[in-house]
């Protein structure tokens, strides 16, 4: 066996991680150009409120019945668990801390990035193929300012606060699972889980939500505004910055437990 | 006068434009023929820095248009972009008036809609169009609605991107007059990229081809059809015989 043959696959690993270092590298530089936009006008309000009106409003349906049945399964899960040892009463507050600390959160903000992270890449890839945003330039305006910004600051706002609806939607589907086939009382149940929860607890699933948000419109602009040519080029970017977008708000939320939380 | 010197360009080992020199004259109606691929649109992409050109130079009025306030510069621009590359966001209007609803040429709504359904009519769509969205106008009518976009602010210097492409001729002929006049009246520096001989002569005063990256032949739209050169003739001819290379 020859040393060529040898170096090869060290070789392919080596490129592999310069381009990966790269595509990094370029998005970290995509979100720094972004941020920096934030603070420098002109601001377009009007597609502010509409980015809100899409990203928070309009995803709240899916939000919130993503956050009812994991509440309520949930619930039924450490009731299972729990029930191994006569522990049955720590389902309130269990629950209700599984969902504020990382259900919500992940949940929520992975059930965003497949409705808006997709619907961001798919219309600004379009905009890129069919030189709307050639067009947008042309007429003195900066897609980045235009469409970046408001996207990435509604989505950093909206997301905490679906974030927030979630938990509370989702703590009600475990006290609706409890109070009804487990035999708590209600009053109870939600005294628990309000004395149980801390200001913390809350707050954490808050930033994550944010983190997330901004995760989620990044990732859809960046992909959209880099999408290749044609229907396929389009339909690849949609398709990186779902996939990005999850797999970077898995591992931010990972990052952010241990900041938060590690002993 | 925009002036192009030795302006080079590639895309990846695909080098587009291998130095093309070109002077389009202020208020003159400049057409920039070519094959498909030559970089006709990259030529018009790179003046107004859409692209980034390797090397060479582009001056507007003596002055590099790599320097400067990039909104001053765009705002002396109007573009009509091949497919009409209307915001589907927007309705018909909003498109028109875009650039009169934000920035530095920005004025109440009420007054830009107004100019926008004087654009409208200037290319003969009437105001009931104004409220429909892109997608419920037929082909020719976006391209209108991009030509008043185009205009709406009224700027020195127009670029048509191949206007009449998928148009039927009929059509095709009322956008050339629509140009030719918009060029006459406004008094405006155009530069338009076409395959379409029939467009070449209603709209240019003076022809320009590009082929291999370079500009092969310029000069008056009267010479058009004397000019010896051989490229020439097998372009406005449409023979597949010649020196332009046709893949069969």
């Amino acid at each position: 066996m020859n040393s060529a043959s040898l170096t090869a696959p060290l070789a392919s690993l080596g490129r592999a991680t310069l381009g990966l270092m790269a595509a990094a590298g370029r998005l970290a530089m995509f979100a720094g150009s972004a941020i920096s936009h934030l603070f420098r006008p002109p601001f377009y309000i009007a597609e502010f409120w509409r980015a809100c009106l899409n990203i928070g409003w309009l995803s709240l349906p899916v939000v919130g019945l993503t956050a009812l049945f994991t509440g309520a399964a949930l619930a039924l899960q450490i009731y299972a668990g729990s029930a191994r040892f006569s522990a049955e009463q720590v389902v309130p507050s269990i629950t209700a801390i599984g969902m504020v600390r990382e259900l919500g959160p992940v949940l929520g903000g992975l059930m965003v990035a497949a409705r808006v992270t997709s619907s961001i890449a798919a219309e600004i890839g379009t905009m890129k193929v069919t030189e709307q945003i050639d067009a947008l330039t042309t007429l003195s305006t900066d897609p980045m300012k235009y469409l970046t910004v408001p996207r990435m600051l509604a989505a950093t706002l909206c997301v905490p606060v679906l974030v927030g609806i979630g938990d509370i939607i989702g703590i009600m589907g475990g006290w609706m699972l409890g109070t009804s086939r487990l035999g708590f009382n209600s009053t109870t149940y939600l005294k628990v889980t309000w004395d149980f929860l801390q200001f913390w607890d809350v707050g954490s699933g808050l930033v994550k939500g944010a983190a997330f948000g901004f995760i989620v419109a990044i990732m859809g602009c960046y992909y959209g505004m880099n999408s290749q040519r044609g229907a396929q080029g389009v339909g690849r970017a949609t398709k990186s910055a779902v996939v990005a977008a999850s797999v970077a708000i898995l591992t931010v939320n990972y990052l952010l437990t241990e900041a938060f939380f590690s002993a | 006068m925009i002036e192009i010197c030795a302006l080079t360009k590639s895309f990846g080992p695909k080098q587009v434009l291998r130095g093309v020199d070109l002077v389009v004259p202020s208020g003159k109606s400049t057409v920039i023929i070519g094959g498909s691929g030559t970089g006709k649109s990259v030529l018009l992409k790179c003046i107004l820095g859409l692209v980034h050109p390797d090397g060479g130079k582009i001056t507007l009025d003596g002055q590099d248009v790599t320097k400067g306030e990039r909104e001053a510069f765009l705002t002396r621009f109007g573009m009509l972009f091949q497919g009409g590359a209307l915001f589907d966001s927007l309705p018909v209007w909003q498109n028109v008036a875009f650039r009169l609803l934000r920035g530095s040429l920005a004025r109440p709504k009420d007054e830009a809609r107004e100019i926008a359904i004087e654009k409208l009519r200037r290319v003969g769509l009437g105001a009931d169009v104004a409220d429909l969205f892109p997608a419920e106008l037929s082909g020719g009518m976006q391209k209108r609605v991009g030509l008043a976009r185009a205009i709406a602010a009224d700027p020195e210097i127009i670029f048509f991107d191949e206007p009449t492409t998928g148009l039927d001729p009929i059509m095709a002929g009322v956008i050339n007059e629509l140009i030719r006049e918009i060029v006459t009246e406004m008094g405006a520096t155009a530069i338009t990229i076409t395959h379409d001989m029939t467009s070449v002569r209603a709209i240019a005063d003076r022809v320009a081809m590009i082929h291999a990256g370079k500009i092969r032949w310029e000069g008056p739209i009267a010479e058009l059809d004397t000019t010896p050169d051989p490229y020439i003739q097998q372009f406005i001819h449409g023979r597949a015989e010649g020196p332009i290379e046709t893949l069969r």
